[in-house]
């Protein structure tokens, strides 16, 4: 609509090849691109193509489905819930919190032996770790060993934040809440000697890799754990500060593995954690070996009042973890489904193909 | 620009109510009156600046602001984003105010841009500059500073700055061509003509030396109207008053042409130009989809706010309990405990309408627009749909609407130039009974149709001969034809061979073709030069006419008139028109033959027009003149008056005859409105042209076939029975029928009795549509509508421009609210191409005012069938995929994080990392969905086109329905469902646990909630991803590259979100958890199980729909799959060549609609689809369907 500033004519005509060339400009562009026909692949879902799917996902699956299932019922696991709010329960007196420290012992007995690596868990129930509240009060840089971090702990650790104007190291209602029972595990080798056989339980290698080594980091400086965490003070319900979880350099502080394990929180508010490991020691005895066992608890960790239970759990695993007949019972359901479901199309396909058959003749 | 219309229709308000008034004066060069007249009252006028632009530099940000925001999603969004910055909410504000921010910027600088463009035309046109005279000289100045009253000059190819009075020409005649294509689209040239009084005032001197006062109505954005008086002063008497009418009036916009210079004084400037009041923004038209989608939007609306409600409650019951509100491991800071609890309770059901709020995507808003922008390219790009002749292709004006387009159920179309080319010939004429037929090759030669022998014709030669020549005088004269001055043009157009034929130019081509006609019958048209006609005659002589009055034409009167006065002092009057507007007005001649003679025309789809004369006598000349003069000087009422004195004066004819011209049918235009009819798409007619015309021209489309039972509903059917009584007897025996026999799906093809056709007329239709005392229109109403229903055609003759907008918008708000489109070429089209849902314009003859104001434009009326076959259909099925999975997708991403917050004490704990929740709709599965409602076609374009009637599947939005949303939702349930417990289920007693072989020997590490979340997210990603797959059917290498790269790219990402420890986030809770979840093996195989739960019972579906209740889209899909039933291949085998059965329809009519195997039923297609396509040989019914025993 630019006025007289352009006088085109289209009486005039401009220079001679003007309309042609834009004649020429709007015609589109013949790519298969533009008028789309593109090449294509055109599948369709019929019976006939996806008849084979379904068998072929029900042969896969059932196979599948019946090994995951027999590797998981091969797992050994015994669970040993020592929450003692049953009068019977050894562990009743620790209820009352005037029994400092309390210690009580739990018979059980393994009717098979254990073989290979035993892991030892706790579990806890009715524990919300999820709790959005409480997944956030943590200070990852912190616990990366960011001394600013460390002095100046993040908001998101609020009410655990500081203690007595000194930041709290590590901060944070997770691990102000770390579990702190300490569980030992006895063998009652035989009836004739009553003298108990401690079993070694392994307190490294239960966390990350990865946790352990770049998430999780002492902070930096010379001298001792203790000098490094200067300035800082204990979470309130720890009997101990942070340099004292363990005795060994490299298990202790931020990088204490019962820590780490801790601070990763679970996903649903019944949960086991892994406590210990039993390692094999030699291919001749089982790791543990049938009999009688006592489980010696230093009850300390209050669930009661949230109606939570606690456990010790003992199990071995397999190349698919820990015992869990859910996936192969899923895997056979749904590769019998599958099966099932491919001989009812194939009913159908057949039926539906001969009755329209005549039905259409019938017509004509 | 509404705006600026809205601040000229504020300001034209607020200018004071006391100096309101109906007309304004204009002192011309600003000079007073004499004394004596009336006194001298300065009016203030805006300037003639005219503001397109919206926003201005400053206020630019907080108005498109203000506007982004009025749209109710982004308020939407805008609100959750606050929310979750004053309120402590699960998610960082980051989530939802990234993607917000990143919309409200685009489409800011889109905006921004476009106003920046508009600013600067408007720039560039503020400061044109412009020839004004002052003090009797000539000033350039900028066009802003243009003032009423100004006088100004323009020159050749120049468009006038603003809305002028034109005083003068360089032309003697006081006359200027101008071409008003861009104001209405029309390029033909118009005369206007100068002011009697001042058209001699050729120098600026003399200009300035005016002296007069224009009075006119205040501005209106009729572009046709105008009505004013100029009173000129001369020194001695009085002020002579003249009227002036929009011939006189100059409009912003138009260009001058073929003339060298002008003189005017501006009437109306800047924004008050007709122009600028036209500058209307086209309403908002807003598809079918899109209405459902908002509605869905409130469905999951209502789910959102539910939802964080149940939460809410739940979360206080929970609750109730102090242990689990505050265990000792996890105590509230002081703060929070002091809240109030109401305010705490609010504050938990804005998280969760937060922690939710993606149940609502931004992202699918940003997606819709990008899928119509961008597909709207495709219909730009069709090659099909581009027209040689013309060089034009399709226009998209509107990209809102494309998937309207599949789900059109009327159409109402124009004939003259639609369904028509509008490339009128000249057949025929007839005079007085005898037929003449102008031989194109004998040029010149009068050649008496020998066929005419039907004629009795007894008159004598002599006044037969007398009359004759009459008649191409009255042809010759009766029209608005200009003659292009060769001698004006200065090109290398002058065509040589045609010697002194001149080009003709008129706005109304069966003009051109009848003074082209009667050229050849010998009569040849040459100019009009000083208000005199000169014509050549067949002697070779020139004859001078001098042009006295022009009745011109208008839709209302159907006829146009010219006053003559011939060198010999006879005074005729020449009426050219309808026959039915002429001949109850003639008194004298052969009206019998004549009218048979038109009568057979019209059934053979001519165009006819009659030709009538009356001789004046001077004094009968005087009144009609005082008469006319009258009228025409009225300020009020000019067009009622001017009607009712050409009433007058149109009267007491003596008939000539009649003259026939032919509007051949456009190419393939019967082959498409078959198509369409197959598609079950109503197509109607709606035309000026009168019935007979009209519905040869139907049968000639195949509208109606030879089958077809007429029923008129016309107003001599009214004249004899009362319009009650008709409409019951049509309803009686259309309905008689359809209830009697459940009809055939595809009776549309079908030539059985019951195929009706409806015709109605202009007037009956206004009889129907009347508002009736008693208020029992909507009775009529109802019936008419019921009637129509039961017609497979319709044809609506002698319709007014309105009328055919009423049409639609009667269809359009009947009960069944049926989807309308209306295609036309014309300027009487627009009213029902902005009425419909869809507007289509047919870039015709007729200007471009059609194709302008129309959503989509085509250059023919047979690229309809491919825009609605296949466009339309694609479109429509791409964006309600789109849509359903978009609301699929988000369900299947929000339903597990409202299970969870059953797990998690309700206390809004996500279940997925911020960057999953944040990319999950921008990137992870933005790409596949686009792509796919760019791309897919679930049938070839060539199967759509042959088979039309695959176009009924997608009828009535059949793939938004609420049973078809229902079932994605609860796919989409059905899905979360299993991610969230497949997942639990693995992880109850933990035992999805990563036994770590890879990473570290004897380890075995405990999987925490970001892991659950990320598996989750990950089965979630790859099943709705998967889902997409298993929908598309078209499978380029785009599609492989987006739904396989999508799906790496998610990969990728997590690998490398959770690889690196971030140094700006402040958690780092991510880190290593998706590779940690990858080395566990059983995390492997449960994803793998539940992408196939999820995604089984869609596939059981699909596969069990087509099998058992296949769709025709499916049929038709079926046989182009290789595994095409093995048993039946020998039918195909059968297929003999003859042996077509004698009826093919009836086979078509009998076969079962549903259960028709493929091949079978691919054969009855094409038995069907036989007479419009090739031979008979390639076809057959297959021979054992009909020899097979009964």
């Amino acid at each position: 609509m630019a006025m007289n500033c352009n006088p085109k004519d289209e009486v005039d005509g401009g220079p001679p090849c003007a309309p042609g060339g834009a004649a020429k400009t709007r015609r589109p562009d013949n790519t298969a691109f533009k008028q789309q026909r593109l090449p294509a692949w055109q599948p369709i879902l019929t019976a006939g193509t996806v008849l084979p799917t379904f068998f072929i996902v029900g042969l896969i699956f059932i196979p599948i489905g019946i090994g995951i299932f027999v590797t998981s019922n091969n797992i050994r696991e015994i669970e040993i819930d020592y929450t003692g709010t049953e009068p019977s329960s050894p562990c009743n007196k620790c209820l009352s919190p005037n029994v400092t420290p309390c210690v009580c012992t739990i018979n059980f007995t393994l009717e098979k032996a254990f073989e290979g690596n035993v892991f030892m868990y706790y579990g806890l129930s009715n524990f919300y770790q999820n709790h959005r509240r409480y997944v956030k009060s943590r200070d990852d840089s912190q616990l990366n060993g960011d001394p600013s971090a460390l002095h100046n702990p993040s908001k998101e650790c609020e009410p655990y934040r500081r203690n007595e104007d000194l930041p709290i190291a590590p901060c944070g209602a997770i691990a102000n809440s770390m579990f702190n029972d300490t569980l030992e595990l006895f063998l009652v080798s035989n009836e004739s000697d009553p003298t108990p056989k401690p079993i070694r339980l392994q307190r490294k290698g239960i966390a990350w890799w990865t946790d352990k080594h770049v998430k999780f980091r002492n902070p930096p400086g010379e001298g001792t754990l203790e000098e490094k965490f200067k300035g800082t003070t204990k979470p309130v319900n720890w009997p101990n500060p942070v340099y004292m979880l363990d005795s060994e350099e490299d298990n202790n502080g931020f990088i204490n593995e019962d820590l780490i394990v801790w601070m990763r929180t679970a996903a649903l508010p019944t949960f086991r954690k892994l406590y210990r490991l039993i390692e094999r020691t030699d291919d001749l005895h089982p790791t543990l070996p049938a009999g009688q066992y006592f489980l010696n608890i230093t009850y300390n960790y209050p669930v009661h009042s949230f109606d939570g239970r606690k456990r010790m759990i003992l199990s071995t695993i397999s190349w698919m973890g820990g015992k869990n007949p859910f996936l192969g019972i899923a895997y056979i359901t749904v590769g019998s489904i599958s099966f099932l479901l491919g001989v009812v199309l194939l009913v159908i396909n057949h039926k539906y193909r001969n009755s329209s058959n005549t039905a259409d003749t019938m017509a004509f | 620009m509404d705006c600026s219309r809205a601040r000229a229709l504020v300001r034209r308000f607020c200018a004071g109510e006391e100096d309101w008034v109906d007309s304004r004066t204009i002192y011309v060069g600003h000079k007073e009156p004499p004394p004596g007249a009336e006194a001298y009252i300065p009016q203030r006028y805006p300037d003639n600046r005219i503001v397109s632009s919206k926003y201005t530099f400053w206020n630019f940000i907080p108005k498109n602001l203000f506007e982004q925001f009025r749209r109710i999603a982004n308020f939407y969004f805008l609100i959750i984003f606050l929310v979750q910055l004053i309120i402590d909410t699960p998610t960082s504000p980051v989530t939802s105010g990234l993607p917000l921010f990143f919309v409200i910027t685009v489409t800011a600088i889109k905006q921004g841009y476009e106003d920046w463009l508009r600013h600067k035309a408007d720039n560039a046109m503020n400061q044109c500059p412009v020839h004004f005279i002052q003090h009797g000289k000539l000033v350039r100045k900028q066009s802003r500073k243009l003032r009423v009253g100004d006088i100004v000059m323009v020159k050749e190819n120049e468009t006038f700055p603003c809305d002028l009075i034109f005083l003068s020409s360089n032309r003697g005649d006081g006359t200027c061509h101008v071409t008003t294509a861009s104001l209405d689209g029309e390029s033909s040239h118009k005369t206007h003509y100068a002011i009697q009084d001042t058209k001699g005032f050729h120098t600026e001197e003399d200009i300035d030396a005016l002296h007069a006062t224009i009075e006119c109505e205040q501005p209106q954005p009729d572009l046709y109207k105008f009505v004013g008086r100029i009173n000129v002063y001369s020194n001695l008497s009085d002020p002579v008053v003249r009227p002036l009418g929009s011939e006189n009036l100059l409009l912003r916009g138009a260009t001058l042409k073929n003339t060298e210079r002008i003189f005017g004084v501006a009437i109306y400037t800047g924004m008050e130009t007709k122009m600028a009041l036209n500058y209307q923004s086209k309403s908002q038209k807003r598809s079918a989809v899109e209405k459902s989608m908002n509605v869905f939007l409130v469905v999951y609306l209502c789910i959102l706010i539910s939802k964080a409600l149940v939460n809410t409650v739940l979360k206080y019951v929970w609750q109730s309990e102090p242990f689990r509100d505050e265990p000792w491991y996890n105590q509230k800071t002081e703060s929070e405990r002091q809240r109030n609890l109401f305010l705490r309770a609010f504050t938990d059901f804005l998280a969760f309408m937060v922690l939710f709020n993606y149940i609502i995507p931004v992202s699918m808003y940003v997606t819709v627009e990008m899928q119509k922008f961008l597909g709207s390219y495709f219909i730009t790009w069709d090659e099909d749909m581009f027209d040689e002749e013309t060089g034009e292709g399709p226009l998209v004006n509107t990209s809102d609407l494309n998937e309207e387009l599949g789900q059109v159920e009327y159409i109402f179309t124009d004939k003259t130039g639609t369904l028509t080319e509008n490339n009128m010939a000249f057949k025929e004429c007839c005079i007085e009974g005898h037929v003449y037929v102008p031989h194109v090759i004998c040029n010149g030669q009068v050649l008496p149709d020998s066929s005419g022998i039907d004629m009795i014709d007894s008159s004598p030669g002599v006044s037969s001969r007398e009359r004759e020549e009459l008649f191409f005088r009255a042809l010759c004269l009766c029209h608005t034809v200009q003659v292009k001055d060769e001698d004006h043009v200065d090109g290398p157009r002058k065509s040589p061979d045609s010697g002194k034929s001149c080009i003709y130019i008129s706005s109304s081509p069966d003009e051109v073709a009848l003074v082209e006609g009667v050229q050849r019958l010998g009569f040849t048209y040459l100019r009009l030069k000083d208000s005199y006609m000169e014509i050549l005659n067949r002697n070779g002589d020139i004859e001078r006419f001098e042009l006295l009055e022009v009745l011109s034409f208008d839709s209302v009167r159907r006829r146009m008139s010219v006053i003559v006065r011939s060198t010999a002092g006879e005074i005729y009057l020449f009426c050219k028109g309808a026959d039915s507007s002429i001949f109850p007005r003639v008194i004298e001649g052969k009206v019998d033959q004549i009218r048979s003679r038109v009568e057979r025309n019209a059934v053979e789809g001519l165009r006819t027009l009659c030709v009538a004369y009356k001789r004046l006598i001077p004094e009968e000349y005087e009144g009609v003149c005082g008469l006319l003069q009258a009228a025409k000087v009225a300020l009020q009422d000019r067009e009622k008056k001017l009607a009712e004195a050409y009433e007058q004066i149109e009267k007491d004819l003596i008939l000539l005859g009649a003259t026939a011209v032919e509007d051949r049918l456009q190419e393939k235009a019967a082959d498409t409105i078959e198509a369409l009819q197959k598609a079950g798409i109503k197509v109607w007619v709606l035309t000026g042209d009168k019935m007979e015309t009209a519905a040869a021209t139907c049968y000639a489309c195949r509208l109606f076939r030879r089958g077809t039972q007429l029923l008129e509903l016309t107003t001599k059917r009214i004249e004899e029975q009362s319009l009650h009584d008709v409409l019951f007897e049509l309803s009686k025996t259309v309905l008689r029928c359809s209830g009697s026999l459940t009809r055939d799906h595809f009776s549309g093809l079908s030539t059985d009795m019951h195929d009706y056709g409806l015709i109605i007329d202009g007037a009956a239709l206004s009889l129907i549509m009347k508002p009736r005392e008693d208020g029992s229109s909507a009775n009529y109403r109802e019936l008419f509508l019921d009637i129509c229903r039961n017609c497979s055609a319709v044809l609506c003759c002698r319709m007014a421009p309105l009328q055919k907008a009423q049409i639609v918008k009667l269809i359009k708000f009947s009960k069944e609210h049926p989807i309308t489109l209306a295609i036309g070429d014309g300027a009487n089209d627009v009213s029902m191409i902005l009425e419909a849902h869809v507007g289509i314009g047919v870039i015709g003859k007729e200007g471009r005012q059609a194709a302008r104001n129309s959503d989509y434009a085509i250059p023919k009326f047979k690229h309809l069938k491919k825009m609605l076959l296949v466009h339309g259909h694609f479109y429509y099925i791409r964006i309600s995929e789109l849509v359903q999975y978009f609301f699929y997708k988000n369900v299947c991403f929000i339903f597990p994080q409202f299970l969870y917050q059953f797990f998690c004490g309700f206390s809004q704990q996500t279940l997925y990392d911020t960057a999953y929740l944040t990319l999950y709709n921008i990137s992870f599965t933005s790409l596949p969905i686009l792509l796919y409602s760019l791309m897919e076609q679930h049938v070839g374009v060539d199967v759509l086109k042959r088979d039309p009637s695959l176009y009924r599947d997608i009828a009535k939005n059949a793939l938004l329905r609420w049973r078809v949303f229902i079932y994605w939702t609860f796919l989409g349930v059905f899905d979360a469902l299993v991610f969230f417990f497949g997942a639990y289920f693995m992880f109850e007693n933990t035992t999805v646990t990563s036994n770590g072989q890879i990473m570290t020997t004897n380890s075995h590490m405990m999987f925490g909630n970001w892991t659950f979340g990320t598996l989750v997210f990950t089965v979630m990603v790859f099943t709705v991803t998967l889902k997409l797959a298993l929908d598309t059917h078209y499978w380029t290498w785009i599609n492989h590259f987006v739904i396989w790269g999508s799906l790496l790219f998610y990969v990728v990402f997590s690998l490398l979100w959770g690889g690196i420890i971030w140094p700006f986030l402040s958690y780092q809770r991510m880190y290593y958890v998706f590779i940690h979840m990858l080395s566990c093996g059983p995390a492997w195989l449960g994803i793998l199980l539940l992408i196939t739960v999820s995604l089984l019972p869609d596939i059981l579906k699909k596969v069990l729909c087509r099998q058992l209740w296949p769709t025709a889209t499916e049929r038709t899909q079926n046989t182009h799959c290789p595994d095409s039933s093995p048993e039946l291949a020998p039918a195909a085998s059968l297929q003999s060549p003859g042996a077509l059965g004698p009826r093919p329809t009836a086979a078509l009519r009998d076969a079962p609609t549903r259960k028709v195997p493929c091949v079978l039923w691919r054969s009855e297609e094409y038995a069907v689809l036989l007479p419009t396509r090739a031979s008979p040989v390639t076809v057959t019914v297959p021979a054992f369907c009909r020899d097979a025993p009964t």
